[in-house]
């Protein structure tokens, strides 16, 4: 398979077996249709760029997902959401963290890159910075869901952590021991202290395009932890660690954000192809089998000659691609 | 095998005619850390307990860009961040955006260890800075004159300075390699293989408010992991752009490369000017390489080697410590 444009989507890894049908049905129904409004761009002749940030920005508006309105709540129950867009020829990025007020922080993301000095800006002065550009901005309330407001209300009433697929853990303050819990789990959704595992878990969005000149681009975005403390970055706006596109390839990352940054496992599969000489799918592989250790997460990439990849070792991930060549696809097992 | 120690406190444009009222203290403070460094390996301290004491040393040194004489945002105010990492475990914590915190290197410590998460920041780093009930101090006490000076200098060439740029006005009374004070970071391996890294930062001198750099960012100014430890220092976007700490682990890893080839590489991929490191191996190998005119640096080995410097020896600037 050489050259051709191709298109991958993520709504995160991690999925609740006992999802009922409507809600995957819903789910696949968004991704589908995210995925046929970037395919037609493409065909178009859109760049990579341009059709990452259009379908992320679908996917932040639509409250099925975690990211932009459905985003997990912080522990007062605000939306702090955070993202990041990375152009693989130059890798030129941006990313924003700490939003409240932004309607589409991938949107942002991409004016950090293309209208400041910077790559990453975050809190207060992301929020003025985005008047100052003029992006669309909204009440916190537009980004808070019935939904999410009862899974905080349980989330607190177990006093735990629930990461994007809904694995609470229990008793555990540190990296390490949430880490060995997951563990323990042995890669199957559980209930842990009583906690029902929630109906529907929205999850991190990710969208990674390689358009018809070969060019790739990445682009991530998320409201992060149910419950997370004020303040807490995730993976999703860390070039390299949620996020990566470089000349060869661009990928997205989901799932246990914590573990993504420790393995950085973005830049890693990139890193596999051009200084381990893998294929996009074998670096892919590696890099989930090999770097996550006790972590559970998922990653959808593209390389530039067409090719699609994707991986996760969680139960699920919600996920779509298209290539040039006619395979569409979504799935979530 | 043998434990090493790196410290570095920023790379840029330091010219040559950089006066000794300012060389000295520089000079003086990586003496002293390198002697802490090396005295806590000796005395069988964990890696991850050396980098942190070495770069709270260099936090409350004001001569260098951590801390207390952390560089200025652009409205004056003090934004810090730091970020450390334990090799074998891959375990790390990051800070950015704090404003009263003595010491930004200890609570990225209390990130990873007292918490589920690894980056906080902001308001929510400082509330998590007082229920940890670390030093605090008013802003002003992280604020230098120098600092405000070099806060000026910036507006006035409308111009956010890396953290060792040439002043434009060639006959400033700053231009005395004054405007430059950089990032700080250290480096460590216990005669075990255990691996540390740890990089503290006020960031760019007239950086926009909110401005997050590549410090606090695994895998670009901080990383370690069972291969080695590595702490950048330079241009912010140009070290995130290129995973530059990722990169030196990943080529040892991947492409089989040392320390030093591993390091030197991603050195010479980053745009000129733009990027200087310090790393060290499981092996108790040391590296310091730079593309600036200088960087301020020290390491030490346990077979006994040291270098204290600022430009570069003999052409490259790297450590030599190949005797084994």
């Amino acid at each position: 398979m050489v050259g051709g444009w191709a298109i991958a989507v993520h709504g995160g890894a991690g999925v609740d077996p006992a999802l009922p049908v409507e809600r995957q049905e819903e789910a696949r129904r968004v991704l589908a249709r995210c995925l046929s409004a970037g395919a037609e761009a493409l065909r178009a002749g859109a760049l990579a760029l341009d059709v990452v940030e259009m379908v992320v920005r679908e996917l932040e508006t639509d409250p099925v997902f975690n990211s932009g309105r459905g985003s997990a709540l912080t522990r007062k129950g605000t939306v702090e959401m955070e993202a990041s867009i990375m152009d693989g020829r130059g890798r030129r990025c941006g990313a924003v963290s700490g939003i409240s007020t932004v309607k589409n922080p991938v949107s942002l993301a991409r004016l950090v890159m293309e209208r400041s000095p910077h790559s990453y800006l975050a809190f207060d002065g992301a929020e003025d910075f985005a008047r100052k550009q003029g992006a669309e901005i909204v009440d916190n309330s537009y980004f808070i869901t019935e939904e999410n407001l009862g899974m905080l209300k349980l989330a607190k009433a177990a006093n735990s952590i629930m990461f994007d697929y809904r694995v609470p853990l229990t008793g555990a303050d540190t990296c390490r021991a949430s880490a060995g819990l997951v563990a323990d789990v042995g890669g199957e959704l559980q209930m842990m202290n009583g906690l029902p595992i929630s109906i529907y878990a929205p999850e991190t969005v990710g969208c990674v395009v390689v358009d018809s000149a070969g060019r790739c681009a990445a682009a991530t975005s998320t409201g992060g932890l149910m419950n997370k403390m004020n303040g807490r970055i995730g993976d999703s706006p860390l070039i390299g660690s949620g996020t990566y596109a470089c000349e060869a390839c661009a990928v997205s990352c989901t799932g246990e954000g914590e573990a993504i940054i420790r393995s950085t496992l973005a830049r890693d599969v990139a890193a596999l192809m051009e200084y381990k000489g893998l294929g996009l799918q074998e670096a892919v592989d590696y890099a989930v089998k090999e770097r996550l250790d006790e972590g559970k997460a998922g990653l959808i990439a593209v390389g530039r000659n067409g090719e699609v990849a994707m991986g996760f070792n969680t139960v699920g991930m919600f996920r779509g691609c298209a290539t040039e060549e006619g395979l569409m696809e979504v799935a979530i097992w | 095998m043998g434990w090493a120690i790196a410290i570095h406190g920023g790379a840029g444009d330091i010219p040559i005619s950089l006066p000794v009222e300012h060389r000295a203290p520089r000079e003086a403070t990586l003496r002293h850390c390198l002697d802490l460094g090396v005295a806590a390996l000796r005395a069988n301290r964990p890696p991850l307990d050396v980098v942190e004491l070495v770069v709270r040393e260099l936090e409350n040194s004001p001569c260098y860009n951590a801390g207390k004489g952390s560089v200025l945002t652009t409205a004056g105010t003090v934004e810090m961040e730091a970020c450390i990492m334990d090799g074998n475990t891959k375990n790390c914590g990051a800070v950015s955006g704090l404003s009263t915190v003595v010491n930004a290197i200890s609570l990225a410590r209390l990130v990873m260890e007292k918490t589920p998460h690894i980056y906080l920041a902001f308001d929510g780093a400082e509330a998590f800075a007082r229920e940890q009930g670390v030093e605090t101090m008013d802003p002003s006490h992280f604020i230098t004159p120098e600092n405000i000076e070099r806060l000026k200098n910036a507006k006035e060439a409308n111009r956010v300075q890396i953290d060792y740029t040439q002043p434009i006005k060639a006959n400033s009374t700053s231009d005395q390699g004054d405007s430059q004070i950089g990032t700080v970071g250290c480096v460590a391996v216990d005669n075990h293989g255990n691996l540390a890294s740890a990089t503290s930062t006020g960031g760019l001198v007239n950086k926009m408010v909110g401005r997050i750099g590549d410090t606090p960012m695994i895998g670009s100014g901080t990383y370690a992991n069972p291969f080695c430890a590595v702490s950048a220092t330079g241009k912010g976007e140009s070290i995130i752009r290129a995973t530059v700490a990722r990169d030196v682990a990943a080529l040892m890893e991947y492409k089989g490369l040392s320390l030093k080839e591993a390091a030197a590489y991603v050195v010479e991929k980053v745009p000129k000017g733009n990027v200087g490191l310090v790393a060290v191996s499981a092996n108790g190998e040391v590296t310091m390489p730079f593309n600036t005119t200088g960087m301020f640096r020290a390491c030490a080995t346990e077979e006994g080697y040291s270098e204290i410097a600022i430009w570069p020896l003999e052409g490259n600037g790297i450590c030599d410590d190949s005797q084994k």
